[in-house]
């Protein structure tokens, strides 16, 4: 079981959390103008990477915050923890 | 039968506490400090278990948690009794009762003992291959094979023990309490570390703290008189708590590990009532030192698995630990060192042995010369091919090996003896190291696993690292725990050891014999009884990667999970295939380590408290009022109110009846409530709803709608404007978490800019809902100060109003299509205004109702619910609620999905009506609905979702989604059933009162 680091009330146990998938997937302004295809892309497509993975995370049972992760899905290791809106600390 | 084999005093054993337990019917003697198993080898008893395929006799082969064969059932209770208890592991105590497992009638003579003479037709493979065909015969199979699978008989009754779950957070935890365990604890200790010491068995000290030759010494004392003193020294820390009897289950990520306490089965049973039995200790660990040691292999050859047959490492351990001799004429058969320590061990305590086999050639160390010194006959470059007796081994053959190990030659010679120790070398326990994520190396020189790349915050040390020999494991100690816990000096720097162990070991993974394989039973996996044969088997039918062939042989796969054999199949695996031993890898080592009591992993989450759950403020009076619940989320509803030993159907038909004829009343306080405010809160309606929200003027209410991203219906509720800024939004029961958690996600990511704000006020307020013709009445006794006109107060409109002194807001909505009310109240007034409502109503019948009238009355109008109506598939199209769906609106969740090339298809399925052709026949909900049934194969179309019979309209009614049923409106289809078929029509899902006149009545 991880310890995650929540940006705003620090370590804690996962079973705090929950996982909301990729990160970075913005909403399109304007879904009525995309074609199915581009909508498809949003909805629906999401990389499953081994290694270095941008991902969401909340804090359900603690601040109900949502924040990001960088983790190694590889061996799970959690490289960095940033606030929404923030730039990935790492690349 | 009965003799004595108790030889020698041990100082682990207490002679003067005689201790009486049943095995298999008997009563016999042991001391305190023996285990089942010492205390039968002590009575010469080694036969205790039948192999499961075969049926073989099997006797007691280790002393520890590896133990494949000893498995027993303990206790007869019908509540405690617990199938595959390992007898190396159980403590004795008075009234211990054991009984063998996979026997009948017994363990001396078993009928499924056929299986043996049977074996060469029962290959690996051969329910797979046997009870294919024909096809239609496997249920006639199944009785059979059901009955013969599985070890052991579980409890029938309920477990009377007590267990519980223990958080524990240390600096430092060690796992292993032998040398190099101790070693590490005090160590941390010393340096003001919090640590924790666990080890599986009850004493502290591991195999060297039975170790009595002059060959091992530590600054010149014998190694175990040296632990001794360590193991006191540990003892004084405060800041080192050490805990036996506690076996580490799994090794997770991030440090995190499960350890299981076994607190009383070591005691006799009527001192263990009110005590705990066993607690699963969740540990988090800032560091983690692996001090798990070494388990001995055996060695492969036929016939290796008579009772009798034991590891050498065992024999030595119930010589010196428990003061027991295995047997009389002891044999050992070893390719390395290890057995010349059991030889002298034997020796020393006047223990006869017969001979040693020994697989090598060319040997010297200082072990095998006194061995040689006291005439003890030594076979150089020999291996057993054969041993006989049927429960009990009596004779073994030996032949030489060829230079190249391939071959035996030259004559068999037959020892005759009573019990045989093997050693093939150790393997490194590398299992709980390998759970958390480690990868694994391969040694060639000895052919063993050892751990390469730490995955966290931990290190292994000693024999399961890899180091075998006293001076490898001090000498490696001391650096590897100064860089580890980032200290200076250890105690043990300038240590003067002295071992006369020499390393050499001729490892030969399957043993050559004089006859073809196919005529042996080398056995690699005792209890699933999977030979060499078996292995080379799968190879032959083309089976590669070793987690295929384990399946298929069943290899590693009994309770054990093949601690002792798993390192052969893998030898003999990649010896058959020709590829090199470490590139093969391993099969997955997986939690949990031993077996787990059920008990241990629930806790105290039993009975009532298996779950939480949640009650209204309400509940009381259902209770009282003889409710029958109902399970929705965690709450438990008021699901019907039977009278006069009604059962659900009379009771539903009865409030149905009276909720339409009169007034009804329902406790409604479970329904989500989410207070949202901010000055964007209208806009962020509009984003979240399908319809529009700008325009909804203050005081009035509105049903929305709420989709997924993909435009599948999400949850729907009633949401009231109750200022400029300020909203109530009711989701479904079951919802409100989740909806609470998808709005916070889309405000917080998607849309930070919006000044909205949510709280979650379900548990705040009590809800009672009075609905029907005369509801305006009851509710106008109850508060009588409101304007309850429709001009007033019409339909969808909300009051903020007062009941006496108390603040309410009354809401006129109806999920029912009646005239109805709800009055929202804080929680703790709840109950006295349902009382009122009761009082008021009197007059009136009014009739409480339960989840399941509720459910019959809004399907009479046709409303859907989210989740039995819906399956996450539905757009708001689908269940022809076109209406609610805004077409203005640039954007809310879910709109682009309406019109993709899959939501527009017109054979989607859609929500409709369905009427019985026979107005008694109430559908089945589930239930398929066809509409040709003689096409091959037959189309299903769909499936009825919700299904009554209306005692107000007198005729069966139901909903379903059928495959393009929006256009079906009037046809025919079949409900086809077991024993019939059933007809019914396609029909507007509105049933009753489509003008909406009831609900201004």
């Amino acid at each position: 079981m991880f310890l995650i680091n929540c940006p705003y009330c620090g370590e804690r146990e996962q079973s705090e959390f929950k996982a909301g998938g990729e990160a970075h997937i913005i909403r399109p302004k304007q879904p009525t103008e995309l074609s199915d295809d581009q909508w498809a892309e949003y909805l629906f497509m999401r990389k499953n990477i081994k290694g270095i993975q941008f991902e969401r995370w909340v804090h359900t049972h603690g601040c109900r915050k949502w924040f990001n992760v960088v983790r190694d899905t590889s061996n799970d290791i959690i490289k960095a923890v940033y606030k929404m809106g923030e730039k990935p600390p790492i690349k | 039968m009965t003799k004595n084999l108790r030889v020698k005093t041990s100082k682990f054993i207490d002679e003067t506490y005689k201790i009486s337990f049943k095995f298999n019917g008997t009563t016999y003697y042991g001391y305190k400090g023996d285990t089942l198993a010492s205390a039968l080898l002590a009575n010469n008893i080694h036969l205790v278990g039948r192999s499961f395929k075969y049926h073989r006799p099997r006797g007691i082969m280790t002393a520890g948690s590896e133990e494949p064969n000893a498995i027993v059932q303990l206790h007869k209770n019908s509540s405690r009794t617990e199938p595959n208890v390992r007898a190396t592991e159980v403590e004795i105590y008075e009234g211990l009762e054991a009984t063998s497992q996979n026997c009948w009638p017994n363990v001396n003579f078993d009928i499924g003992g056929i299986n043996n003479i049977l074996s060469p037709i029962l290959p690996a493979g051969f329910y797979y291959k046997t009870f294919m065909w024909p096809a239609n015969f496997w249920e006639k199979y199944e009785y059979f094979i059901r009955k013969s699978a599985g070890l052991g008989k579980s409890p029938t009754m309920p477990d009377p023990d007590i267990y519980e779950h223990k958080y524990i957070h240390c600096d430092i935890l060690v796992i292993g309490a032998g040398i190099s365990g101790i070693m590490a604890a005090k160590t941390a200790a010393q340096n003001g570390f919090k640590t924790l010491l666990v080890d599986e068995k009850p004493y502290l000290g591991g195999s060297t703290i039975y170790q009595n030759s002059e060959h091992f010494k530590i600054n010149n004392q014998i190694s175990s008189s040296w632990l001794d003193k360590e193991i006191n020294e540990i003892k004084k820390f405060e800041n080192l708590e050490i805990k036996t009897r506690t076996s580490v289950a799994a090794f997770h990520g991030y440090n995190f590990l499960l350890a299981r306490e076994n607190l009383t089965d070591h005691i006799p049973l009527e001192q263990r009532n009110n005590k705990t039995r066993q607690r699963l200790l969740k540990i988090r660990a800032k560091k983690v030192i692996t001090a798990t040691g070494a388990l001995e292999r055996p060695l492969i050859f036929d016939n290796n698995d008579r009772p009798g047959i034991l590891l050498s490492s065992a024999i030595e351990k119930y010589t010196n630990l428990f003061g027991v001799a295995c047997g009389e004429k002891n044999v050992l058969f070893t390719n390395n060192d290890s057995a010349y320590e059991t030889a002298i061990s034997l020796y020393q305590k006047g223990i006869n042995i017969e001979a040693i086999i020994d697989n090598r050639e060319e040997i010297d160390s200082k072990l095998i010369k006194e061995i040689e010194k006291n005439n003890i006959k030594i076979y150089k470059g020999y291996t057993v091919v054969d041993t006989s007796g049927y429960k009990r081994i009596n004779k073994i053959s030996i032949m030489q090996l060829s230079k190249d190990g391939q071959k035996v030659i030259g004559s068999k010679t037959s020892i005759s003896c009573d019990c045989l120790g093997i050693s093939g070398g150790w393997t490194p326990a590398v299992h709980l190291f390998t759970q958390s994520g480690g990868k694994l190396k391969f040694r060639d020189e000895d052919q063993v696993f050892i751990p390469d790349k730490y995955p966290s915050n931990q290190i292994s040390i000693g024999s399961c690292n890899g180091d075998f020999t006293l001076d490898e494991i001090l000498s490696n100690i001391t650096n590897k725990l100064k860089e580890f816990l980032n200290i200076k000096k250890t105690d043990y720097e300038n240590l003067e050891i002295y071992s006369s162990f020499n390393k050499s070991k001729r490892n030969i993974w399957l043993l050559p014999s004089d006859k073809i394989i196919g005529k042996t039973k080398p056995f690699v996996d005792y209890q699933n009884d999977a030979t060499a044969k078996d292995i080379k088997l799968a190879l032959r039918e083309g089976f590669r990667s070793i987690e295929h062939v384990k399946r298929y042989t069943t290899t590693g796969m009994g309770t054990d999970q093949g601690k002792l054999g798993n390192m052969h199949a893998l030898g003999i695996i990649s010896e058959t295939a020709g590829s090199k031993m470490g590139e093969l890898g391993t099969t997955t080592f997986r939690p949990p380590y031993t077996p787990l009591t059920f008990g241990t992993i629930v806790g105290r989450n039993v009975g009532e408290y298996f779950d939480v759950f949640r009650k209204t403020p309400i509940h009381d009076w259902h209770v009282k009022n003889k409710a029958e619940f109902e399970n929705v989320g965690q709450w438990k509803r008021a699901w019907y109110y039977p009278k006069d030993g009604e059962n659900m159907y009379d009771a539903v038909q009865r409030e149905s009846k009276a909720a339409r004829d009169s007034a009804g009343i329902l406790d409604a306080s479970t329904l989500g409530k989410i207070d949202i405010q901010g000055t964007d809160a209208s806009e962020f309606l509009n984003r979240v709803y399908t319809n529009a929200w700008s325009k909804l003027a203050i005081g009035k209410c509105r049903y929305g709608l709420m989709l997924n991203e993909d435009g599948m219906v999400y949850d729907d509720g009633v949401t009231t404007r109750l200022g400029e800024n300020h909203y109530i939004m009711t989701t479904t029961t079951g919802g409100a978490a989740t909806v609470l958690g998808k709005l916070e996600d889309y405000l917080q990511t998607e849309w930070p800019e919006l000044d909205v704000y949510l709280t979650s006020v379900t548990d705040h307020y009590a809800t009672v809902s009075v609905c029907g013709p005369n509801s305006k009445k009851i509710v106008s006794q109850v508060i009588p100060d409101l304007d309850f006109s429709d001009e007033n107060f019409p339909h969808m409109s909300f009051k903020n109003t007062k009941i006496d002194k108390i603040k309410c807001r009354v809401m006129r909505i109806s999920f029912t299509g009646e005239h109805s009310y709800e009055i929202n109240v804080q929680a703790n007034y709840g109950k006295s205004v349902w009382e009122k409502c009761m009082e008021a109503g009197k007059e009136f019948n009014i009739t409480p109702y339960g989840t399941e009238t509720m459910h019959l009355l809004r399907a009479e109008k046709g409303f859907i619910i989210v989740g039995q109506d819906t399956d996450a598939t539905m757009t708001p199209i689908d269940l022809q609620m076109d209406w609610i769906v805004s077409k203005k609106k640039y954007d809310f969740i879910g709109k682009r999905s309406l019109y993709r090339s899959d939501t527009i298809r017109d054979d989607r399925k859609q929500l409709v009506g369905l009427l019985t052709e026979n107005p008694d026949e109430v559908l089945e909900e589930g239930a398929q609905i066809v509409a040709d049934i003689k096409k091959s194969p037959v189309e299903m179309l769909g499936h009825v979702t919700s299904s009554y019979y209306s005692p107000n309209l007198k005729k069966s009614i139901a909903l379903g989604v059928v495959r393009g049923g929006k256009n079906m409106m009037g046809q025919k289809l079949i409900i086809p059933m077991e024993n019939k078929q059933i007809n019914v029509i396609v029909a507007d899902p509105v049933f009753l009162d489509k003008e909406n006149k009831r609900l201004n009545a």
